[in-house]
């Protein structure tokens, strides 16, 4: 099953690749991955997206919170939570294409952030799932680039990850 | 305030520290922290003759004293050749705390000479690591890196110097801090109260126990508690590998080491208990044998320091997370306090029964019963050898392996009743352990009996070390058991590659030990007669102070039994000789 892990780090360098290096050396897999520091500039957020079984998951927990720079972490996807994914898309858009093209990306609620002669830029926020559905509306063949910022989650509610 | 440079504030925060021996080898990058250690001339240093056997050594003076062993070495090849020896106690969870010179800050990453990444290099091995950025942060990151070496569950600590931040003219204000303050590291100071209730009812209930303790139970300094807890309940204990001499050795409720080359009655007894009480081990597969046919009938209580160690690879039906030693202390008081309130507790009848079964099992097949190796072959079996130092040191020496046949054989007949007595690399399994640990025991305990238990391929790999020996005068006893191959890689080409010897013999090209031994200003002795054997023994041990390499030449066929049946096999399926299974 996918999981959502969001986790509070110490803002340090060498921070990031003892949390990355975890996942390799133990054979852990990450989808997705982002980090920024918080308001606290001390602080990084960091999340990431991996898949594994329950004992997996519980794993990778308990070795993420063994880091010294590790200082909170939550499994989103245990509560209610809102994830948002970001994407900008380079698409071909000439003739008929760029209106159908248009079209789609106000059904997804996309915005044309880049406009040439023959190409849209399109930005598309939402769920993982809604960036591929969109991806496929789009169509393979009119797709010239395509970047994803990776998963950010928060909980649902009063529940909140900080110090 | 006292103003010191760089390289000042580390010498002085390792003696403000109260550090007693440092392990290590100059180079141009750690050129300013010797200079500051020669003038200030607070804390003995160990020059060794490579930079893995400094790691060695200090980890082993950590095992055998508690503390955190400090290693001092400089950027490149001096950082590279230490990533053997901080493998090592990461895998055994050693305190140590590695020092390590780094290039100038301005040349880090411009593949300067003698530069490596040894914070990137040493990462996956240590519990946390630093690279100093400025000189004010030096005491502040030596406190911090003690108090993680040796807190919550022990490892190593990298410190990475560059050079400059160590230079001798730049003087800054030096004060030791008292305590520090780490928001994210608060390793458990006690168990769950109402889990350790739990595991009070369950154990207590059983029917077929048995304690089974590991390295866990030695470093949490918790012998004294899980002694009297076993005694308090009649429960047969086992030890890991790691964990020997946490319950005395000799007394009639240990069973013996489990695993791999565990006695027939501890991996018997784990296989058909109800109840186990695992403390400060971790399920390690040199333990489980196939961890789906792993003891079906038993309910498993399992007390860890560390969370992650837990259901990893058994999943614990009461888990519990805290220092073994305070989870003990509150069993124990649950304990008494069950007992006087119920005398019918614990089952007296069942647990004598269940004693009935392991007596049978140590009658059949058991090591301490009879010898069940062939005494009449005229030859002297590695066997005899380690009884034959156990014998002449009483059994109260500390005894340092390295690794191999040797070392099982040392585990098994050398039967320790002390914890901190048996230092030798269970994890990582690093051949050359044994005389660099054997120094760092010898120099921490002067007057202690210490022997190195090596084979001719071990101690080969760190031998330099007979040269330190000398100049720091380590009179500690070298047994070598020579059989002329790399034991336990023919044990396994006999048994499972039909007895062909791939690299594993060295035919005529071992060297003379004793000519060698003597070239370093030490005693050889060969013993090739059984006969001679128990005199030579304790002929070396008299020669207090003095370095005796014994080269005692053994059978060169024998195998370590009992060895567990692998693939798919379970903790009772055992290897009893070479042609006896269960």
């Amino acid at each position: 099953m996918r999981h959502i892990i969001s986790v509070l780090m110490e803002n340090e360098p060498g921070a990031l690749s003892r949390l990355v290096g975890l996942f390799s050396q133990r054979g852990y897999n990450i989808e997705s991955l982002n980090v920024a520091p918080t308001e606290d500039p001390t602080l990084s957020r960091l999340t990431l997206t991996t898949i594994g079984d329950d004992q997996i998951i519980e794993q990778i927990t308990k070795h993420l919170n063994r880091l010294i720079d590790v200082v909170k972490l939550v499994d989103l996807t245990e509560g209610a939570h809102i994830e948002r994914e970001l994407m900008m898309v380079k698409v071909r858009a000439t003739g008929a294409q760029r209106a159908e093209i248009k079209r789609c990306a106000d059904i997804f609620r996309g915005q044309i952030i880049d406009v040439g002669p023959t190409l849209y830029t399109i930005q598309v926020t939402g769920a993982s799932d809604k960036l591929d559905a969109f991806l496929e509306a789009v169509g393979e063949a009119a797709i010239l680039e395509v970047v994803r910022s990776g998963v950010s989650g928060i909980a649902r509610g009063e529940k909140t990850l900080s110090l | 305030m006292e103003m010191l440079s760089g390289g000042e504030m580390v010498a002085r925060a390792l003696a403000d520290e109260g550090v007693e021996f440092i392990f290590g080898y100059p180079g141009g990058a750690v050129l300013h922290i010797y200079d500051a250690l020669f003038q200030s001339s607070e804390i003995p240093h160990i020059l060794v003759r490579h930079e893995q056997a400094a790691t060695h050594a200090a980890d082993a003076y950590a095992r055998a004293t508690g503390k955190p062993g400090v290693v001092l070495v400089t950027s490149g090849p001096g950082a590279t050749n230490a990533i053997t020896g901080i493998a090592t106690a990461y895998m055994d969870s050693i305190p140590m705390v590695v020092l390590s010179g780094q290039v100038q800050s301005h040349l880090i990453g411009e593949d300067a000479f003698q530069e490596t990444d040894m914070v990137g290099i040493s990462r996956p091995i240590v519990k946390h690591s630093f690279l100093v950025k400025r000189q004010q942060d030096i005491p502040e990151i030596i406190k911090k890196a003690f108090y993680l070496a040796a807190s919550g569950r022990p490892g190593p600590v990298v410190i990475d110097i560059p050079k400059d931040i160590t230079n001798p003219v730049e003087k800054f204000e030096y004060q030791y801090p008292e305590k520090i303050k780490l928001r994210s590291y608060t390793p458990a100071t006690r168990g769950h109260s109402g889990q350790i209730k739990k595991a009070v009812q369950m154990l207590l209930g059983a029917k077929r126990p048995v304690i089974y303790t590991g390295g866990g139970v030695v470093q949490g300094d918790a012998s004294e508690q899980l002694t009297e807890l076993a005694k308090l309940l009649n429960f047969p204990v086992t030890n890991t590998l790691m964990g020997l001499g946490a319950y005395p050795g000799t007394d009639r409720q240990f069973l013996g080491m489990l695993g791999m080359h565990g006695t027939y009655e501890a991996n018997n007894a784990m296989h058909h208990s109800d109840v186990i009480l695992a403390l400060g081990a971790r399920f390690d597969d040199r333990v489980t044998n196939t961890v789906s046919k792993f003891c079906p009938t038993a309910k498993i209580i399992h007390v860890d320091i560390d969370p992650a160690s837990i259901a990893k690879t058994v999943v614990a039906d009461i888990p519990i997370v805290g220092p073994v030693d305070a989870v003990l202390n509150e069993m124990l008081a649950q304990v008494k306090d069950q007992l006087a309130k119920n005398e019918s507790l614990p089952d007296a009848d069942a647990i004598g029964q269940w004693w009935q079964q392991i007596d049978d099992w140590r009658d059949q097949h058991g090591i301490y019963t009879k010898p069940r190796y062939d005494t009449e072959s005229g030859l002297i079996k590695p066997q005899q050898a380690i009884e034959s130092l156990f014998n002449a040191t009483n059994g109260d020496a500390f005894v340092c392996s390295d690794v191999g046949q040797h070392q099982m054989f040392a585990a098994q007949y050398y039967r320790f009743n002390k914890p901190r007595r048996w230092i030798n690399s269970g994890g990582l399994g690093t051949m050359g352990f044994g005389l660099p640990a054997a120094m760092g025991v010898k120099l921490a305990f002067p007057d202690a009996d210490v022997a190195c238990v090596t084979g001719e391929g071990s101690i080969q790999m760190n031998i330099q070390e007979l040269s330190t020996c000398t100049q720091y005068a380590a009179p500690v006893k070298i047994v070598n058991l020579n059989n002329g191959y790399l034991g336990m890689v023919k044990q396994w080409q006999d048994m499972q590659y039909a007895g062909r010897y791939s690299q594993s013999v060295y035919e005529e090209s071992l060297p003379d030990f004793i000519k060698l031994a003597e070239a370093y200003g030490h005693v050889g002795m060969k013993v090739e007669k059984l006969s001679d054997l128990d005199d030579a023994m304790t002929e070396a041990f008299k020669l207090k102070d003095r370095l005796v390499f014994l080269d005692v030449y053994v059978d060169r066929h024998e195998h370590v039994y009992p060895m567990h049946i692998a693939p798919n096999g379970s903790m009772r399926d055992m290897w009893l000789s070479k042609t006896e299974r269960t």
